[in-house]
């Protein structure tokens, strides 16, 4: 059981990163939003690669989640593995780069040794690292297959003999550079480099003769410097005349460069960027448990329908409410025997689009292998998720609204098969009530045939009783005082009084909103 | 290098405390005028006079310190004079040059801007000293031969001309020598400015040493190289500057601490050239209570006068309370304005106006002297006597001295002396030294009575015939003012008696 990646265990992972690009339901349910926080400062990672393509495999996913559990569990474990990916990563990273510019520049007027300098200096930093995050590795207790391989692996590595190799290859060159001292006489724009011969301190005359000048109340003109170099080429320049009177350390330092350009381990170097995956989403959801708000591992389904959720949140919602210290309300919606679709109705502004969206964000990230929102949840593995919200779009009139919707509707339906999901959101609330109603039984009979998991938020409450296999719920009111919503969505049979309030409100006219407006 | 000439452990600048009632003592005893004839136009020798004046020492022993400097100088005028020249030309050049040492300079700039001040400033150092080499056996004052052997010991000619050569050296126009290391990187680390061997075989080796050089419109490199000098000279950059400083400091403070003396000089040479005398006082601790003199007089009168002024002689010692009656316009106020300067210059180690002078020193010295405005004696102007006394309420310390005139004649005869005795006991009892001109007899005579042998009367003198003498002398107070000698003199008939209590009467109201 050799270790080959963190996020797709054994398995072949060309087969599961099909889509460079974003989904097309990721603008509707607000992913497109929830993947730009997780990827924050994380450019360099690019994780986006990962978060656009869920998968269908319940293996990989079982085998993420115990990946997120062993590091959500333990913090020591989880600061080690940050600092251990990170600087492994950049290390790596910055070893391409000094490769490319050796490539470009190294010649016969320059061996460019601050470039192999830098090449020397990331290897070390990669050797180190790894002998020591080996060493605080096995502290830990892990219950993850991906982490148990991995450590198994990475232990096999710094004890295999290349490794000792490389190491006492480094020390040895080192010691030799350490031993390295010149003098270079500046003058007229002109650089000469000889060996260090002993010369004296200058400044310990000059202090000297100056002493009786110092007093305790003096200022301070001295400025600090850095001891980068202020112009690289002059720097490699000077390096060039060192290494001529210093042929045989630099002759060394080139051989070291040359028997191991590609001392990277290509596992290594991939694991430092996929378990970014895992950090930045654990980092993420971090802020929301802080605030109080649950995350727990879904048991993810196929062989049956029945699913269910309590004390989910939309992600991207909290997400918001946060900064304006507010929090999210939650909800909690079961399905089971023949239960199919649930039909949301009730107020405006009422929190239905919210149940929507957390409805898809949760099969999202379920899909992907990640924690959810909630206490408690087992949900359905998906094929493809699929959303129909309103669009904004410049339509010319009412009936090229219908229209594209229609159309779009159409689409959804010849694609979708029984293992997806479907989210409609206020699909036909433009249209007479009369029409709304026909199409919406005929577009109901299809989406019942095709036996998938829906939620449609609608006005129409007929649909929500229509059959064995509808469920419905409704976004509820205060009952002191019916303007305030509790965001609170519950199984409750549709009360019928949807539409007619549905239109009322988009006109201001509902008895609250008119009393708002006339003023005295 | 330290001046030490006004303090003998301090610097003028930062031993010296004006106190808050300085202006209204200089207004008071007139020193403006005497102040002038020691500045002779120059701002630097008025500033430091005046601030010398009014930062009185109270040490004995400090005020003996500065007397023998003062002695040293009125005997060697040109040689003070002199080096008070080399220093305001050191200075001088310093401005020119625009030597700015700032913090946010770079390091390449002050590198080069201090080897060049301090290029300057060993001239003028050396100017200095030998200065000091040719007159060291004329002076004698602890002050000047220990700032001359420092001048001496400190910047012999083998010291001047080490620094000189460094100081050429420091131009590196034979090119800059750096030693380094490798860093973490190979980036060279741990730049040590180094000297280079002198000789022709180094010459020969770095001939043949390997060479980069920056092409003239490479700016990045060009900046590179300054930056590579920058890093070794740092610390070396650092100490030339804090030198350079610390120099300019030097002649700051010696030139600020000579302008005094040059101002001494000043006013020497002006009351010799106009027949008055001066003498260097004895200065008694502050516990004592002495006050003896001959020949005193108001330098400020003298020096208005161009000429000899009366003087006074008496004694004093033992004295507490000192009233001074007597005639209107017989020299009361200027008695009382000699008595106070010559305590101000007492008290800053120089000679006063006098052929001899002892006195305790004052913890501090306060005048309450009636404004000219108010000859008029409105009422209302009491509560302005009064503010201004409680002003002075606020400062002043037990052994101060203090010198009233006229005080709370703004009101009656009755309310003022009331007023005036009240603040009179409270003042002796916090053992502080008073003078008094008052035209209240009864006040003066109560104090009489008292018999007390701590307490002195003078009067103006005034012959048979009603001449002023403008002395003061011993005597008892009178019930008169003499206000009809005024009355004689402005209406030209002489009062009869009944006149004169009605005149004495108006007199004293």
């Amino acid at each position: 059981m050799a270790f080959k990646s963190i996020l797709f265990g054994e398995k072949e992972e060309s087969l599961f990163l099909p889509n460079p690009e974003e989904p097309e339901y990721f603008g509707d349910l607000n992913l497109d939003y929830i993947v730009e926080e997780i990827v924050t400062h994380k450019d360099k990672y690019n994780l986006k690669e990962f978060l656009y393509n869920t998968l269908q495999d319940e293996e990989i996913i079982q085998f993420r989640q115990e990946v997120m559990q062993d590091l959500e569990e333990n913090q020591e474990l989880f600061k080690e593995m940050k600092r251990f990916a990170r600087i492994i990563f950049d290390a790596v990273a910055d070893v391409e780069r000094t490769l490319k510019r050796l490539r470009e520049t190294e010649s016969d007027k320059s061996k460019n040794y601050l470039e192999k300098g830098r090449f020397l200096d990331r290897v070390e930093i990669y050797l180190a690292n790894i002998e020591s995050f080996v060493k605080t590795f096995h502290k830990f207790d892990l219950k993850s297959k991906g982490l148990s391989e991995f450590r198994e692996y990475i232990t096999d590595y710094a004890n295999s003999s290349n490794f000792r190799k490389l190491q006492n290859e480094v020390q040895a060159l080192r010691e030799e550079l350490s031993k390295v001292k010149y003098c270079m006489l500046i003058r007229e724009g002109c650089i000469k480099v000889r060996k260090y011969e002993g010369e004296e301190d200058y400044s310990i005359e000059i202090e000297r003769i100056f002493e009786k000048f110092k007093r305790s109340e003096n200022k301070d003109f001295r400025k600090t410097f850095t001891e980068d170099p202020y112009a690289e080429h002059v720097e490699v320049g000077v390096l060039d005349l060192v290494a001529k009177v210093y042929p045989g350390t630099f002759s060394k330092l080139d051989s070291f460069y040359e028997t191991n350009k590609n001392f990277v381990e290509e596992k290594l170097a991939k694991f430092s960027r996929e378990i970014q995956f895992y950090i930045a989403y654990l980092e993420y959801i971090q802020a929301f448990k802080t605030k109080g708000l649950k995350f727990c591992y879904p048991k993810v389904v196929s062989h049956t329908k029945e699913i269910f959720s309590y004390e989910s949140f939309d992600i991207a919602l909290a997400s918001r409410l946060k900064d304006q210290d507010k929090t999210v309300v939650c909800n909690d919606f079961y399905l089971e025997g023949p239960e199919r679709i649930i039909v949301v109705s009730g107020p405006n502004h009422g929190g239905k689009t919210t149940f929507a969206r957390t409805f898809g964000q949760l099969h999202y990230l379920a899909s992907l292998g990640c924690p959810v929102p909630g206490r408690e949840a087992q949900l359905y593995l998906c094929d493809r998720i699929f959303t129909h919200f309103e669009r904004e779009e410049d339509v010319k009139s009412l009936q090229g609204k219908l229209e594209n919707d229609l159309l779009r509707m159409q689409k959804i339906l010849s694609t979708a098969t029984q293992n997806s999901i479907i989210i409609i959101n206020e699909f036909l609330s433009s249209t007479a009530l009369k029409d709304a109603v026909a199409i919406g039984k005929q577009i109901m009979d299809i989406l019942l045939k095709l036996d998938a998991l829906s939620v449609w938020v609608t006005f129409l409450d007929e649909l929500s009783r229509y059959s064995e296999k509808t469920v419905s719920m409704v976004s509820t009111v205060d009952p002191e005082d019916p303007s305030k919503r509790t965001f609170k969505i519950i199984r409750k049979p549709a009360d019928g009084l949807a539409y007619a309030i549905h239109i009322a409100e988009k006109y201001g006219l509902t008895y609250h909103a008119l009393k708002e407006r006339i003023k005295a | 290098m330290k001046v030490h000439l006004m303090y003998r452990d301090l610097d003028f600048e930062k031993g010296a405390q004006i106190p808050e009632n300085a202006e209204t003592i200089a207004r008071d005893l007139g020193l403006n005028v005497i102040l002038e004839a020691m500045a002779k136009g120059d701002e630097l020798v008025y500033n430091a006079s005046k601030k010398a004046m009014l930062a009185s020492l109270t040490d004995p022993e400090e005020i003996r310190y500065r007397q023998e400097i003062i002695k040293d100088s009125i005997n060697n005028p040109a040689v003070v004079r002199s080096l008070y020249d080399v220093v305001i030309e050191a200075i001088q050049k310093e401005r020119d040059w625009h030597f700015y040492v700032s913090s946010t300079s770079s390091i390449s700039y002050l590198m080069s801007a201090s080897v060049n001040v301090l290029q300057m400033f060993a001239e003028m150092l050396r100017k200095l000293r030998k200065i000091a080499d040719a007159n060291f056996p004329k002076f004698s004052s602890e002050g000047f031969r220990r700032l001359f052997r420092m001048l001496q010991e400190e910047l012999s000619n083998e010291y001047l001309s080490q620094v000189s050569q460094l100081l050429e050296d420091l131009k590196f126009k034979d090119g800059m020598l750096i030693s380094a290391e490798l860093g973490n990187y190979n980036q060279g680390i741990n730049y040590v400015l180094r000297k280079r061997p002198e000789g022709v075989m180094n010459r020969i080796k770095w001939q043949f040493a390997g060479k980069l050089c920056i092409h003239p419109r490479d700016e990045n490199g060009g900046k590179d190289l300054i930056n590579r000098k920058e890093r070794a000279t740092n610390l070396v950059t650092n100490a030339l500057a804090q030198s350079a400083d610390h120099v300019l400091k030097f002649f700051h403070t010696l030139r600020d601490e000579l302008a005094f003396f040059i101002g001494c000089i000043n006013l020497y040479e002006t009351l010799q050239h106009l027949g008055c005398q001066i003498v260097f006082p004895i200065p008694h601790n502050c516990r004592e209570r002495k006050h003896s003199f001959e020949e005193l007089y108001d330098v400020s009168l003298a020096l208005l006068k161009e000429g000899k002024v009366v003087g006074n002689t008496l004694d004093m010692d033992g004295k507490e309370l000192i009233f001074i009656t007597g005639a209107n316009q017989g020299g009361k106020t200027t008695f009382l304005r000699s008595i106070g300067q010559a305590q101000l210059m007492m008290q800053c180690g120089m000679f006063v106006g006098a052929k001899f002078f002892s006195a305790n020193v004052a913890s501090g010295e306060f005048t309450h002297f009636i404004k000219e405005e108010d000859k008029e004696l409105e009422k209302g102007k009491l509560d302005e006597e009064l503010a201004r006394m409680s002003e002075i309420a606020n400062l002043i310390k037990p052994d101060a001295l203090i010198l009233f005139s006229e005080s709370f004649s703004s009101t009656n005869e009755r309310e003022g002396s009331e007023i005036a005795r009240q603040i009179i006991k409270a003042l002796l009892e916090k053992n502080i030294k008073i003078f008094f001109v008052t035209h209240f007899f009864d006040l003066a005579n109560s104090f009489y009575q008292s018999k007390n042998d701590k307490f002195g009367f003078l009067r103006a003198e005034r012959k048979e015939d009603g001449k002023r003498t403008f002395r003061v002398l011993e005597g008892r107070p009178l019930e008169t003012s003499f206000g009809e000698d005024l009355y004689e003199k402005i209406f030209g008939s002489p009062l009869s008696h009944q006149d004169v209590d009605n005149l004495n009467l108006i007199l004293t109201s």
